[in-house]
């Protein structure tokens, strides 16, 4: 069934098709190098194992950092904590956002003009510069850095999910459920929410894409995920300093790994978005 | 001419409750979230008192309420306060200093975008469906999935380390001298007449601009593309090329000044994502611009330049949006409503 769909799929829209094939796959891949991280991982992320600064080597095959770890254990532990802050908080603004959309485009009136502002100002402020005062002001931590980059996008899926409630509100199906005395719950989850959901998981994965460069970022910048966890975004910064001197790895592949990732979520959500609502080309 | 200004009244209103709204958002997020800024400032070792003396210097000991009055009063008058370490100076004239480093890098980026944007893009508009469209379609997927320190840590190993052609960090060269009228290097060496110090600014900006150019043209690659397609199927440009108008001609003097409107509509939206980028590209390549300054004085915990500095990023985004927006009813009449 499912390969059947996947072949009509490739003979119509091959490239789009491809596409989100392979950003399956790098997500998939990842994922799973995350949840079997103490069966990939050579050695103990985060203690000293040989000399600081060893190239690349078939001992240490991303080489060893300036206190002596081995690089490719700390990336692959530290697809665990990029994975779980990013889905957590993506999910969180999705459904803070959600409800906020459904609440306010049902309802409309004064609230709804209130809560747009709101999330229209949110919006036009640049998401990484909000990230940074929240997580500055909360402290480094792993809960923290999630509050953080969850306010950032919830704005976004309540302009999503207004909009499409907006659009549906005015059907005759849903007047008709009013008419039949149907509560406005019932309406919103019967009628309205099902006209959302397919837009979801093409909105959800640009999301979480853009998202993972967000928490690179905090950690990037200092104000993210705390040391000594293994982070990539934490990573690439403390490998900077080396890097002038030509000790590219201890940098280099963190840095790649989160280009990858979020590499993995676009390719998904433009394939996705082009195979769910084609464009005329 | 009344219905622009109309609109420009109507813009101008409109942007008091965007303004308000970040004002406020930026005040909750310094002083309502958990977290005491003064003893996170001043660490856990100081005395009561000092904690004490250093709340009330800041208004900190009154209730929310009045904190909030003074907030808006004292932006009102055009305070952002003072820095709480060396020399205490005001923050306005801290930003000041370094807001021309920023807006020289944002330029320059925004220039690298746009020419990489409608280069890449008309050429996969004009070979549509065929490999160098899918693969142009890819590489901006790329640049949109790409980490700004990543790139321009690269660039810094090739272009800087291996193959010493350009600086890794700065804005200058120290033996350059230039005098400071308007705090752009490019624009200060021209006014003096210093062609070595335009050679050197434009040396220094050429690793930083290019990477946020990069990562920033993906989104322009495909806006070319796709307003592009939309005007090669207009009947002037069949006209144009009954005519025999050469093909050239066609494209890049007839087809993309018509394919310029959408673009425009999109800086506006853009200007976010480049304030955004220029803190990342700033703090890898060392630029002394505000997105440096920023970190670094989170890094020294100077809570009120942190807030004067964010509340600073929240008007430029407001005042940026409302110039777009006239800028673009005044192009294209037909958005004045």
């Amino acid at each position: 069934m499912l390969i059947a769909l996947l072949r009509d799929y490739l003979k119509r829209r091959p490239v789009d098709t491809i596409l989100t094939l392979s950003g399956t796959a790098i997500v998939a891949l990842i994922v799973v190098m995350a949840l079997a991280a103490p069966l990939i991982a050579p050695y103990d992320p985060y203690v000293s194992v040989d000399e600081a600064l060893l190239p690349p080597s078939p001992k240490h095959l991303m080489g060893t950092d300036n206190l002596g770890r081995d690089v490719f254990s700390r990336v692959v532990y530290g697809s665990q904590i990029i994975l779980v802050v990013v889905l957590t908080s993506t999910l969180t603004s999705m459904a803070i956002g959600a409800v906020l959309g459904l609440v306010s485009g049902y309802f409309g009136g004064t609230l709804d003009r209130a809560i747009s502002v709101i999330m229209d100002s949110i919006y036009a402020f640049p998401g990484l510069i909000l990230a940074i005062a929240f997580a500055a002001m909360l402290g480094p931590g792993v809960m923290n850095t999630m509050i953080s980059i969850s306010v950032v996008y919830i704005p976004t899926y309540f302009r999503m999910v207004r909009g499409q409630v907006l659009s549906v509100k005015s059907k005759l199906y849903v007047e008709a459920a009013r008419a039949l005395g149907a509560s406005h719950g019932r309406i919103m989850i019967k009628y309205v929410l099902p006209n959302v959901l397919p837009v979801l998981p093409v909105v959800f994965s640009m999301n979480v894409a853009d998202a993972v460069l967000t928490e690179a970022a905090l950690s990037f910048l200092g104000v993210g995920v705390p040391a000594p966890t293994p982070d990539w975004g934490f990573d690439l910064k403390n490998g900077q300093r080396n890097l002038l001197a030509g000790y590219w790895w201890a940098s280099t592949f963190p840095g790649i790994f989160i280009v990858i990732l979020a590499l993995g979520f676009s390719l998904l959500g433009e394939g996705l978005n082009e195979l769910v609502n084609p464009s005329r080309r | 001419m009344t219905s622009l200004r109309a609109f420009i009244v109507t813009r101008l209103l409109l942007t008091i409750p965007m303004v308000l709204t970040l004002l406020t958002l930026v005040f909750i997020i310094m002083r309502v979230l958990p977290g005491d800024p003064v003893s996170a400032v001043i660490g856990m070792k100081a005395s009561p008192e000092h904690i004490e003396r250093i709340r009330r210097e800041l208004g900190l000991d009154k209730p929310l309420w009045a904190q909030y009055v003074d907030y808006l009063s004292n932006l009102l008058r055009g305070d952002l306060g003072r820095s709480m370490i060396w020399g205490r100076r005001r923050v306005v004239d801290e930003i000041w200093d370094r807001f021309p480093a920023t807006l020289e890098l944002s330029i320059a980026g925004f220039a690298v975008s746009v020419a990489i944007g409608l280069l890449t893009g008309t050429k996969a508009a004009v070979e549509q469906g065929k490999g160098s469209d899918v693969a142009l379609r890819i590489a901006s997927i790329v640049a949109y999935a790409m980490f700004i320190p990543l790139l321009g840590m690269l660039l810094q190993l090739v272009f800087g380390v291996y193959l010493r052609l350009f600086p890794v960090a700065g804005r200058k060269s120290p033996i350059i001298d230039v005098p400071k009228i308007t705090g752009f290097y490019l624009v200060d060496s021209l006014i003096a007449g210093n062609i070595s110090g335009v050679v050197d600014a434009l040396w220094h900006l050429a690793l930083p601009s290019i990477t946020l150019g990069i990562v920033l043209s993906g989104i322009y690659t495909r806006l070319v593309r796709a307003s592009m397609l939309d005007v090669l199927e207009e009947d002037f440009i069949r006209a144009l090329r009954a005519r025999g108008i050469p093909e050239d001609s066609v494209l890049y003097k007839h087809a993309l000044k018509n394919a310029f409107i959408p673009i425009l509509t999109m800086m506006g939206l853009q200007f976010a994502l480049l304030l955004a980028g220029a803190v990342l590209t700033e703090t890898t390549f060392s630029w002394p611009g505000i997105g440096t300054f920023l970190v670094e004085r989170i890094e020294y915990r100077d809570y009120t330049t942190v807030q004067g500095t964010i509340v600073f990023y929240a008007l430029l985004v407001s005042f940026v949006s409302l110039v777009v927006d006239i800028l673009y009813a005044y192009i294209d009449p037909r958005i004045r409503y």
